[in-house]
């Protein structure tokens, strides 16, 4: 595979990925580890772009970076006093989670480097049409529309059944 | 790029979000390695529609849209129970929300 600018970015985008969910699992101040995480959502949505999943890409911004991560924050401004900003980790589970951790990762790696379907699978760099238009298609118009009204009414009950459990007190 | 760069950093980032529901003791830190957990999928999903199926065919991606949406239907749900429990026990480490432990 030759080196050019695009595989550069590509490398660079995984890197910050890594680099930033590293951070989010090791830092011990829970609103560095938050504003990590953005940075993490911030390079999944690249890799998207390079799936050439624009709308997915654009999907992952707005609904992880605007809303699940300000809803964290939220969270975090909430429930954590001074003295709960800083994370509490107990060091056998530490050794522990990481000894599984690490044998998952293995797992995983060895799934991937042997399975023959999955090897020589190269992005030929062939530019697609965007797909906005083909997944309006696919959800209002098409084979998702099921689904996509299961899933709204689903997010209806969520967030009912949200603003009803952190009410501040349910009367009898 | 071939699918298994893909493969390796949603490998990566899986373990991670493992690692930090197993090793941290604070409610918000468990929901951001689900977060990863979930991110990892979707990531997974984009990539297997790339690469394993036909280009005009990206029923994949938009599994991956429903994946987002039900993240965040989880993370409002989490977020609540957090808040209803820090209210009743004043702190939100799991192991010290015990009450139904025998």
């Amino acid at each position: 595979m030759e080196f050019t600018l695009k595989t550069f970015i590509f490398y660079g985008f995984a890197l910050i990925t890594i680099a930033s969910a590293l951070v989010v699992v090791t830092v011990r101040n829970i609103v560095h580890a938050a504003f990590s995480l953005m940075v993490t959502l911030f390079g999944v949505a690249g890799l998207y772009v390079f799936l050439q999943a624009d709308f997915l890409a654009a999907t992952q911004v707005i609904v992880y970076v605007g809303g699940i991560l300000v809803l964290i924050l939220f969270g975090v401004m909430m429930t954590s006093g001074r003295l709960e900003m800083r994370i509490h980790i107990e060091r056998g589970q530490l050794l522990l989670g990481g000894v599984v951790a690490l044998a998952l990762l293995m797992l995983l790696l060895t799934v991937i480097a042997n399975t023959p379907a999955w090897k020589n699978l190269t992005d030929d760099g062939t530019e697609l049409p965007p797909t906005t238009e083909r997944i309006g298609e696919l959800i209002l118009n098409g084979p998702f529309l099921l689904p996509f009204e299961v899933v709204s009414v689903l997010l209806l009950v969520a967030l009912i059944g949200a603003a009803l459990i952190s009410r501040k007190e349910v009367r009898d | 790029m071939t699918l298994q760069h893909y493969l390796v950093i949603s490998a990566i980032l899986f373990t991670l979000g493992i690692f930090a529901v197993l090793t941290r003791r604070n409610a918000i830190s468990i929901l951001m390695g689900i977060e990863l957990i979930l991110n990892s999928c979707n990531l997974n999903f984009a990539a297997f529609s790339r690469f394993m199926t036909p280009p005009e065919d990206i029923s994949g991606q938009i599994i991956a849209i429903f994946g987002i949406v039900l993240a965040a239907a989880e993370a409002a749900v989490f977020l609540a129970i957090i808040l209803a429990i820090y209210r009743e026990f004043g702190s939100i480490r799991p192991n010290e929300v015990d009450t139904l432990k025998g």
